[in-house]
């Protein structure tokens, strides 16, 4: 199988590089750690509100936690593979016959096990904070997380492609990423949003993943907003990554 | 045996201001064995059609065989068949050079062992021992495109193309990078080079063309190009421009032909040193100041102000 060989080559090509530094790991975990130590308990007064979800505050807030460490990290994943193009290390593996989809799959799969170890920072900090969540939970959120890693990831690297440069990139998922995150109910539950607001939130496919993040942290794994989430996530891992690997074949760098 | 083949190869790019023909239909033959140079200013389409035939860049149209497969239908074939080069290099600057000549062996198919004895022979054959296991950033110009040599000959190919492979190297390391390539060349190796030095394609290269805008202006050994300007160029700068000048000497039957540009005008003749006086004389009877005369052998640049009427040593700065 030319293409696990592949993809396993620049997965770990990719690794190796994240691992030479680790304080990348640290420094994207800050972030949700502020969250959860300077804002989560602002939740604990409101959680009694009605149209709260039940549960408690944290087993509320921490799944949308997670959505959004993976999508602010799988979005900031195109800025290395800009820097991969002005050193001419994508058109140089573009050249070999390395597998097109292997050169994605294998730098989205780095960027999905990543993301894992930061959840899983994240889900162990937030225990003494009185989280409280079956194993199996667990493994259920990472799965989740994995393919909203994997989608989004294959996105920024199809737009990155694209745009070739930080300046038209950043700017453009800056402002792409907050309207998404605000309207997937990831700070507050859209349970507490006007109707129309609801409306809105009920287009963009993220708000799909907290909804079944929530669920999985209220125990209730097999609810059918689990099963939608993860079908939803999957279909949107599919698309993205046969468009990015599709923009892989034909970049011009 | 022709390792490169193409007719009417073409590509336009669409940008705000319409669509540009950046390549207008190239007939290249590049023969096995040789150094085949690609000389042209920036922007001429040296690139353009180099990433073509590297299966980088889709061509708008034409036909091309590289290393005997077709670019259209095998373009996998040709990749398993071509090293390639780029401006850019290639290689990671956190990545040691050892680290990514294995990995390029690899991308290639080659066994883990494999690529590893692959690498220790090229690091060696391109005399990188002491900076192997070092981080690429760490390397000097010259060490890092022997670096990105080696990438490009990982799998032994057979045809490899070098996109301006010294621009911004000092004198010395380009002179070990033409001693690189000329040794390759005796390997049995087929380069391909762009470049816009004169000098460059003049000493290193067996064949080349010239390029500008798009569309190949000559073609040829360098000796081949220059005895096509015949004879030899005088250049006179006039105190009141070159245009009365020229049409009072193109009558004359010692000039063959004159042109003009940046101010000067350049006349070729069959023997220089009997032409300068008939020169003089003639501006001198039709009161003509002369500021500047100077008389050379063509260079290859006086083979590109003939076909382009530009030079390109003005312009390769």
């Amino acid at each position: 199988m030319k293409v696990l060989r592949d993809t396993g080559l620049v997965f770990n090509r990719y690794l190796l590089l994240f691992l030479r530094n680790p304080a990348w790991v640290v420094i994207q975990v800050v972030q949700p750690l502020l969250y959860l130590i300077l804002f989560a308990p602002l939740l604990k007064s409101i959680a009694a509100m009605p149209g709260f979800p039940p549960g408690g505050a944290y087993n509320v807030f921490v799944p949308g936690l997670l959505v959004q460490l993976g999508l602010f990290g799988a979005t900031s994943v195109g800025f290395g593979l800009i820097s991969d193009l002005r050193f001419g290390i994508v058109e140089r593996m573009r050249v070999t016959p390395l597998s097109r989809l292997s050169m994605l799959l294998g730098r989205a799969l780095r960027d999905v096990v990543t993301l894992l170890v930061q959840a899983l920072i994240i889900v162990l900090c937030s225990l003494p904070f009185g989280l409280s969540l079956h194993p199996l939970g667990v493994v259920v959120m990472l799965a989740l997380l994995a393919l909203i890693g994997l989608g989004f990831a294959s996105i920024s690297y199809a737009l990155a492609l694209r745009l070739k440069s930080e300046d038209a990139y950043a700017p453009l998922v800056f402002t792409a990423t907050l309207p998404l995150l605000l309207l997937s109910g990831v700070l507050l539950p859209m349970s507490l949003a006007p109707a129309w607001l609801r409306a809105v939130a009920d287009a963009n496919p993220l708000s799909y993943a907290v909804d079944a993040g929530r669920q999985i942290f209220q125990d209730h794994i097999g609810d059918a907003d689990v099963i939608k989430g993860l079908a939803i996530m999957a279909v949107l891992a599919l698309l993205a990554v046969a468009a990015a690997a599709r923009s892989f074949s034909r970049a011009v760098a | 045996m022709n390792v490169i083949e193409t007719s009417g190869l073409r590509r336009t790019f669409s940008t705000r201001r319409g669509r540009v023909e950046a390549v207008a239909g190239v007939d290249l033959r590049v023969e096995a064995g040789e150094i085949f140079g690609f000389l042209g200013p920036n922007g001429a389409g040296k690139t353009t059609t180099l990433r073509m035939l590297c299966t980088l860049l889709e061509p708008s149209g034409g036909e091309a065989l590289v290393a005997g497969h077709d670019l259209r239908r095998g373009a996998a074939r040709v990749r398993e068949r071509i090293g390639y080069v780029g401006q850019q290099g290639g290689s990671d600057p956190q990545v040691t050079g050892r680290a990514e000549l294995v990995f390029q062996g690899r991308a290639y198919g080659m066994g883990r062992r494999e690529a590893v004895s692959r690498a220790a022979e090229l690091v060696r054959a391109l005399q990188l021992e002491e900076v192997a296991d070092r981080r690429a950033g760490t390397y000097s110009g010259g060490q890092r495109r022997r670096l990105d040599i080696a990438m490009g000959m990982a799998h032994s190919p057979q045809l490899l193309f070098l996109d301006e492979p010294t621009t911004g190297l000092d004198p010395q390391s380009r002179a070990h990078l033409w001693e690189e390539v000329r040794r390759l060349r005796e390997r049995g190796v087929t380069v391909f080079l762009t470049t816009h030095y004169l000098d460059e394609a003049d000493a290193l290269c067996d064949r080349l063309a010239i390029i500008d805008q798009g569309r190949i202006v000559s073609e040829g050994t360098p000796d081949q190009l220059k005895r096509q300007v015949a004879g030899d160029v005088v250049t006179l700068g006039l105190t009141g421009g070159p245009e009365t000048a020229l049409t009072l000497l193109r009558g004359q039957s010692f000039v063959r032909e004159g042109t003009t540009g940046e101010g000067l005008l350049r006349l070729y003749v069959d023997r220089g040193e009997t032409a300068m006086p008939a020169i003089l004389r003639t501006l001198d009877a039709a009161g003509l100041e002369l500021e500047t005369i100077s008389l050379a052998r063509p260079s290859l640049d006086d083979v590109f102000l003939r076909q382009t009427g530009r030079s390109l040593r003005d312009r390769a700065a």
